[in-house]
């Protein structure tokens, strides 16, 4: 059973209040500053130049129409490059300016920068390129055959275009097979999902007497430091990067901006003035990452009582044309394909596979979703099969303390899974509600309700694919006159990290959370924290935080006994008193300021290795992530029988992130999670054929509104404490979406009667599993 | 050409070219970043402005159609250093996000209010429901237009 810790016994002050975002009052006047909001004197505005073919080779590049525009201020090509011709992400196979072929519709492969925005669009249509296309191949199956055309970079290729391959081999399936009494097969698939932050990409990029800055919407500054560095030729201290305002991130601001950063700062470096590049909707739907197609086959065994025996695993990723981020999207994929489940035989190959389309990265979740949505639909099938309870089943076979997961470490701490479900149960009156249901849909000869339940684990942090990014730095300074100023290297974009960290940081300080002030993130002049992903930021820049705050701390105590030359004090507020004669009192003004009369060094830094990890790429075995977090889902949701119209009626989600540092502002993103999660089940389709995006536009494309939102929304949290992370907090930001999808979309299978394997489910896809019923 | 129109209350006399839109000259002429661009084509809402009380999609409207109109921004919703009740509203909510979508909601919310004073969950959940926002989930934000709502009306029972 997990240890749950009750919120009201945490003696905590500022940790676990909800308290209003730090950033919330400029966001609301329309004062905080994006990436567009930014002008500089003399700035011009970039844009690429792309191919328009998936796989070509490009004959001519004749420019002299672009050069020859007036208003046109520099044209850049791959040989003007100062540095190297790429953009290093894990791999270095994609260049900045496709040079000779083309891997993809939207590559770019040259630059120019123009006075207005106008200019720059118009001049960008009068390059004239010359191709000669090449075979191309758009799906990853087709893509692995022998003879199919070559598209990866062989040096960042496994073979072909395989990209990577990688296993988990645990016990024997063939025994565990043998020994189940009920086994489900079945094969799932994805399209894109896109990221749809409401602010696209976005930089700037200004040449300054000593190197460069970069300003822009990003997650990862120290990524986008990397990319720029390589392609001026320009040491690392020479780059600038400072985090704008950022409109929405979700992952799609993780590799991307260091693409966009690079192009920006090539013109700037060769004209010599700030150079402003902010994609339109567009631009950004039909160019930059999204969530990877995939294909995704499972085989699931169990015994009479449900008891899981075997899992049985095959996914391939449709990666596009380089490498970016798929090798650690495909991992996570991996480590998470056998769910939050006690399986004693597990085999899984994951295949990530390049085809001539768009580089598919990073987006909340990262590479798991596709695997949920499979091993949750397995579930419920044999739920089915077996006559059992679907929540049932998962109680019977969810992680417990002591347990071992899939790669066959063992969770010695902070297992909330167990407490997920039955808070969940309990929030959505799961047995009375089934009744309801029962009820209505004997009742309704047009309308069918149905209940869909999931639960999922989700590995904190990096893990052992990346273990060396998985540290924080922090510096905390008290100013003269008592207020402090915490400086870090992780982001904000939205999910609240901002003001979470400066909750830590109060606490440790004991001080009113409204002495804080949080620093812009500039990596001249923040630690390098690693990438804000992998919902490690709270973690793991929270203990980054919090060793800085406990530093300062006490040398804040130090000064304080001095002042009151008294070996003890209490504290009241803002004051330190001595206990024997409260009269005896010192303010943290007065502290600061004697500290800084005193010659006394004013701040402290902290530093935060995240604990550690180890992963065998032979057998996919080892402790892949330090903590784990944990979710259930449940969702209810009606279908028109006659127009094939879903709709999600009510939401009932429980996490177990440790503990909840904000409830108010993760609420907020557990709320945000479940629409994602929505859009993703339900109504986010992006077509393509042969590699071109139909049609790039929210016009198109659809987001849920409100009115796609539950009528009945329910979120809680139980908190098993993880003691490896501040305050007992593990991750939270990616679960959310990872649940929640897979909830709605067992829920509309359990309404028609049929399996959804396939996303978004359309009209005429739930039309399709209300005909297989008859 | 000449344009003369009210910008948050005060009067403005500016040049525009025929075809500028609403969207640049609030932001590139005069310099009012708070309304933003999400799609430009009419299909987020993050542009959303005021055009004589009436929600107007700044990124689909043309400069030159405010002539003599009055537009409010949401620069113009504070008033002496003091939020109004719906931006105060979403901080304490925290119907705020990443914020981009914020202010598109603030004036349609704002617009709804002036309409309807004591709208329904429902009716807020259809009148938003042209303005996305990929961060919140739209709980948080639909909670804080029901409270504004709820004290800017005790406000006004308390004046009379
Ligand atoms: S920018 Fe005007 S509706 Fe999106
Ligand atoms: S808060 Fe980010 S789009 Fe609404």
């Amino acid at each position: 059973m997990a240890k749950v810790l009750v919120r009201e016994a945490a003696r905590t002050q500022v940790v676990g209040q909800g308290v209003p975002r730090l950033d919330a009052e400029a966001k609301v006047k329309g004062q905080a500053r994006y990436a567009d909001d930014l002008s500089f004197p003399g700035m011009l505005y970039g844009k690429a130049i792309r191919s328009e073919r998936p796989h070509a080779r490009i004959r001519r590049l004749d420019l002299s129409r672009v050069l020859a525009h007036p208003k046109v201020a520099c044209v850049v090509t791959a040989k003007d490059i100062p540095g190297r011709n790429c953009v290093p992400i894990i791999y270095e196979d994609m260049p900045l300016l496709a040079e000779e072929i083309v891997r993809y519709v939207g590559e770019p492969i040259a630059l120019l920068a123009a006075e207005t925005r106008e200019d720059a669009e118009e001049a960008a249509r009068l390059a004239s390129i010359e191709y000669e296309d090449l075979p191309a191949v758009f799906d990853p199956l087709e893509a692995l055959r022998p003879g199919a055309p070559q598209v990866a970079v062989p040096t960042a290729a496994e073979r072909g275009n395989l990209f990577n391959h990688m296993v988990i081999r645990k016990g024997d399936v063939a025994r565990g097979f043998a020994e189940a009494d009920v086994i489900v097969e079945g094969e799932y698939r994805v399209g894109y999902q896109e990221h749809a932050y409401l602010e696209t990409q976005g930089v700037i990029a200004v040449p300054e007497e000593n190197g460069i800055a970069v300003y822009g919407t990003l997650q990862c500054p120290f990524y986008v430091q990397r990319a720029v560095a390589a392609v001026l030729g320009l040491p690392l201290s020479r780059v600038r990067v400072v985090q704008t305002a950022t409109g929405g991130g979700f992952g799609g601001k993780e590799d991307v901006p260091s693409q966009v950063a690079a192009m920006a700062a090539v013109l700037a470096w060769r004209s010599g003035r700030p150079v402003k590049v902010v994609y339109d909707r567009e631009e950004d739907i039909l160019t930059t990452s999204k969530r990877h197609p995939a294909i995704v086959r499972y085989k699931t065994g169990a015994k009479r009582d449900g008891t899981l025996t075997a899992v049985e695993v095959e996914f391939y990723y449709n990666a596009g044309a380089y490498q970016t981020l798929s090798s650690a999207v495909l991992w996570r994929g991996l480590v998470h394909a056998a769910g939050p489940y006690r399986i004693p035989h597990v085999k899984v190959d994951g295949y990530s596979v390049a085809t001539n389309t768009v580089p598919c990265g990073a987006f909340r979740g990262f590479g798991s979703p596709q695997v949920i949505f499979a091993h949750e639909a397995q579930m419920d099938e044999l739920a089915r099969r077996l006559g059992m309870d679907p929540l049932e089943l998962r109680q019977k076979n969810a992680l417990r303390e002591g347990d071992e997961t899939a790669t066959a470490q063992v969770l010695t701490e902070s297992v909330g899974l167990l407490s997920c479900i039955e808070r969940a149960k309990e929030l959505s009156r799961w047995e009375e509600r089934k009744q309801k249901v029962a009820e209505f849909n004997a009742r309704e000869r047009f309308r069918k309700r149905g209940l869909g339940v999931s639960t999922v684990m989700y590995g904190v942090g990096m893990g052992a694919k990346a273990p060396l990014l998985d540290k924080a730095g922090a510096y905390v300074k008290l100013e003269a006159d008592g207020s402090i100023t915490v400086a870090v290297g992780n982001t904000e974009m939205g999910q609240g990290a901002m003001t979470v960290l400066a909750q830590i940081a109060a606490e440790a300080l004991e001080v009113p959370l409204s002495v804080i002030q949080m620093a812009p993130v500039d990596t001249s002049r923040v630690p390098d924290s690693g990438p804000t992903v992998a919902s490690r930021t709270t973690t793991v820049q929270g203990l980054a935080v919090l060793d800085a705050a406990r530093k300062l701390k006490a040398k804040i105590n130090r000064a304080v006994q001095e002042i009151l030359g008294c070996p003890a004090f209490v504290v009241e507020g803002r004051s330190f008193c001595d206990p024997k004669d409260p009269r005896r009192r010192v303010t943290l003004e007065e502290v600061a300021r004697w500290m800084w009369v005193h010659n006394w060094d004013m701040g402290a830094t902290g530093w935060a290795e995240a604990a550690p990890v180890d992963w065998d790429p032979k057998t996919g075995l080892g402790n892949a992530y330090f903590v784990y977090a944990f979710a259930c889902h449940i969702a209810e949701v009606e279908v028109d029988i006659l127009t094939g119209e879903a709709h999600v009626r009510g939401f009932w989600a429980v996490h177990d992130s440790g503990r909840i540092v904000n409830p108010k502002t993760a609420w907020g993103q557990v709320a945000g999670g479940i629409a994602q999660g929505i859009g993703y089940a339900l109504l986010e389709e992006l077509q393509a054929k042969e590699g071109r995006i139909l049609y790039p536009t929210f016009t198109a494309y659809h987001i849920p509104t409100t009115l796609d939102m539950p009528e009945e929304l329910v979120i809680d949290f139980v908190e098993a404490p993880y003691s490896g992370g501040p305050y007992g907090a593990k991750g939270l930001g990616e679960v959310p979406l990872m649940a929640s999808h897979a909830a709605v979309a067992n829920a509309i299978s359990a309404a028609t009667g049929g399996r959804l394997r396939e996303y978004p489910a359309l009209p005429e896809r739930v039309l399709a599993l209300l005909e297989g019923e008859k | 050409m000449r344009l003369k129109f009210r910008l948050n209350g005060r009067p403005v006399e500016v040049e525009v070219p025929p075809g500028r839109r609403l969207l640049d000259l609030l932001r590139e002429d005069l310099g009012l970043i708070g309304t933003k661009e999400g799609c430009g084509e009419g299909e987020c809402g993050a542009c959303t402005v005021l055009v004589d009380g009436k929600p107007r999609l700044s990124c689909l409207t043309l400069a030159l159609q405010v002539e003599g109109k009055d537009v409010l921004t949401v620069e113009g919703l504070a008033q002496g250093g003091k939020l109004h009740p719906l931006q105060e509203a979403l901080v304490e909510t925290a119907g705020v996000q990443c914020g981009f979508c914020t202010p598109g909601f603030l004036m349609a919310a704002y617009a709804l209010l002036l309409e309807n004073p004591n709208p329904t969950r429902e009716e807020v959940r259809a009148w938003l429901s042209g303005n996305l926002c990929r961060c919140t989930g739209y709980e948080q934000i639909v909670d804080a237009v029901l409270l504004a709502a709820r004290r800017l009306r005790e406000e006004k029972g308390a004046e009379s």
